[in-house]
């Protein structure tokens, strides 16, 4: 059984981050102009600590550029760490990179497939680097290519596949040699639902299996809907990690209301931390207040009188229910989707 | 090292060029070919070069051949691969070293080089017969020049591909691959520049000219033609540093 573990983890590109990493920018750093400048430094990680159990499905959850490339990143070897520690199982990644890779399978946030190639030539290539023998390869790259509903398109080259079959053979190839861990960096990022449900169901059967999982999303509902436990990064720090109905009851009261107003006014947010069932406020922009409480729909009245007689225009509500969204919004200020 | 590992990726590289066969032969010998028919048949019947230069013309062309295919091996699929389609992710990921991926790409790149270079002499004597004169005295002497040939293609290849972006494919064949072409005593000898001294000097520091004078000295040795250890010399020397070169880059390429 392998797990997964990190000691605080850094990292900082002194060029620009890797495409897998998704060129974000964390930290302080600004992102400059080119040229003459001293070479920008861009904090994609600052002290990052995880532990991982075997058999776990774990998320890391947060905007683009928090860090969750660069985190998957190092832990398969393909960038290397500014400073702390990171095991696969008992191998440390950078020091024992060919036992760990062994170990591990990789579903990377673009589509990596070899183009020169057919889709079932890229599982059996990829099962001999795995020193699969040929017997071996050839029935699990069937199953596989049956699994992932490729067979009709198996031998064919997979330079002219949609996004989401290349998607799909990605995985199957990550699974060709049966890791006992397996990444998937967004792994549903562009399919349409009804595959993104097909892949669910592979990740589930696959973890049934007993391996270990880490996925990178920054959808809530994926995390949801698979992850046993998750932490929420921004900025390469962890800001909050639990099982997902444990991080959700986190957040005050639940419900969060985004109000707009046409003009700010500081006496009124006093009047609405007041209101029965309210929670928190927070004044967002200029003119927005974010309102955490236990009730949603039934407080808007309450609200529009009070700013009214306030004599300030309530000019957008958005209510939104307990989601994993509303903790991040919490935690950072942010949306995720911003 | 993980030799399954290895051999599975030579025979994958293997697989992708048989299956390119055809492309890859109109690439590798249609230009040295025409150049042949050119210079060795149309210009010589029509008096214009002297019979002899057919045979001078031979190891200078085995010795484009054999560069161009391996620098065109190596160095085209890693300039991809690294920087757009992120093919090679697949090898990385594989349990092995990484610098063995780079020696794996080397060694596939030597050996398209050696039977480019092998084909065209066959091909060329085909065109330019009747009056090729060339000998094969000393089969071991030629062996070890045209394998230096060969790694020397395929380690440029690696050093270029691993150092060059995308969008300067066509400078690094205007600024790099022409200019060693046509200074490196291909389609004259190195003898043949006595009357520029200067020039004559400074295109030593093309290693091509080694391989055009190393093959001249094994094939054609009745030319005037540079003393066997200094070729020997210097393409081991340009080898071993094309390859550390090479490896360096590929490393800052593989791992962020």
């Amino acid at each position: 059984m392998v797990g997964i573990r990190t000691q605080d983890l850094r990292k900082v590109y002194t060029s620009s981050p890797p495409f897998a990493a998704g060129g974000g920018f964390g930290g302080s750093a600004s992102a400059g102009k080119r040229g003459k400048q001293p070479k920008t430094e861009i904090v994609a990680l600052s002290g990052l600590t995880l532990e991982i159990s075997s058999g776990e499905v774990f998320g890391l959850l947060g905007p683009n550029g928090a860090g969750k490339s660069t985190t998957v990143g190092i832990l398969t070897t393909r960038v290397r760490p500014t400073g702390g520690q990171a095991w696969i199982g008992q191998h440390e990644v950078w020091k024992e990179q060919v036992p760990v890779k062994r170990l591990i399978g990789v579903v990377a946030q673009r589509p990596n497939l070899d183009f020169s190639l057919t889709a079932r030539e890229i599982l059996l290539f990829h099962g001999a680097y795995f020193g699969l023998d040929s017997v071996q390869r050839t029935k699990r790259a069937g199953e596989l290519l049956e699994r992932f509903k490729l067979s009709d398109r198996a031998d064919q080259m997979v330079r002219g596949f949609s996004g989401g079959m290349m998607q799909r053979l990605s995985i199957a190839r990550a699974m060709m040699h049966d890791p006992k861990v397996l990444f998937l960096d967004e792994p549903s990022a562009g399919l349409d639902p009804q595959t993104r449900l097909l892949l669910w169901e592979i990740i589930r059967e696959y973890n049934e299996s007993g391996k270990t999982i880490l996925l990178t999303t920054h959808n809530m509902e994926e995390a949801d809907a698979l992850c046993h436990r998750l932490v929420i990064i921004d900025h390469g720090r962890a800001i909050a990690l639990g099982t997902p109905a444990k991080l959700k009851s986190s957040v005050p009261g639940g419900f969060l209301l985004r109000l707009r107003f046409g003009r700010q006014s500081p006496d009124l947010l006093e009047q609405l931390r007041a209101l029965n069932g309210v929670r928190e406020v927070r004044a967002n922009d200029q003119n927005g207040a974010d309102l955490y409480a236990d009730r949603g729909g039934s407080l808007i009245r309450d609200i529009a009188t009070l700013a009214s007689a306030g004599n300030v225009d309530l000019q957008d509500v958005h209510i939104s229910e307990p989601s994993l969204e509303n903790l991040f919004l919490h935690h950072t200020g942010r949306s995720l989707r911003e | 090292m993980n030799w399954k590992c290895f051999f599975a990726m030579l025979v994958r590289d293997a697989h992708v060029a048989r299956r390119n066969f055809f492309v890859l032969i109109l690439q590798t010998f249609l230009q040295p070919l025409m150049f042949v028919f050119i210079f060795g048949r149309v210009m010589v019947r029509s008096g214009y070069m002297p019979e002899a230069y057919k045979s001078l013309l031979l190891p200078g062309i085995m010795a484009i051949s054999m560069v161009f295919t391996g620098v065109w091996a190596v160095a085209m699929p890693l300039i991809a691969e690294f920087q757009f389609t992120r093919e090679i992710e697949d090898r990385l990921l594989a349990p092995i070293e990484i610098w063995w991926v780079a020696i794996e790409k080397v060694l596939a790149g030597s050996l398209q080089a050696l039977l480019a270079g092998l084909v065209v002499i066959p091909m060329a004597w085909l065109i330019l017969r009747p009056g090729v004169v060339f000998s094969l005295d000393s089969p071991l002497t030629f062996a070890c020049v045209t394998v230096l040939v060969a790694l020397f293609a395929a380690c440029g290849g690696l050093a270029l591909g691993c150092s060059v972006n995308q969008s300067h494919i066509g400078l690094m064949f205007s600024m790099v691959l022409t200019p060693m072409i046509f200074f490196g005593c291909t389609y004259y000898p190195w003898s043949a520049l006595n009357n520029f001294p200067i020039l004559q000097k400074i295109v030593l520091i093309n290693p091509l000219v080694y391989a055009s004078e190393g093959l001249r000295a094994t094939l054609v040795p009745q030319f005037p033609h540079l003393s066997l250890l200094a070729v020997l010399v210097a393409l081991t020397v340009f080898d071993l540093l094309l390859l550390a070169t090479g490896l360096r880059q590929f490393r800052s390429k593989a791992v962020s």
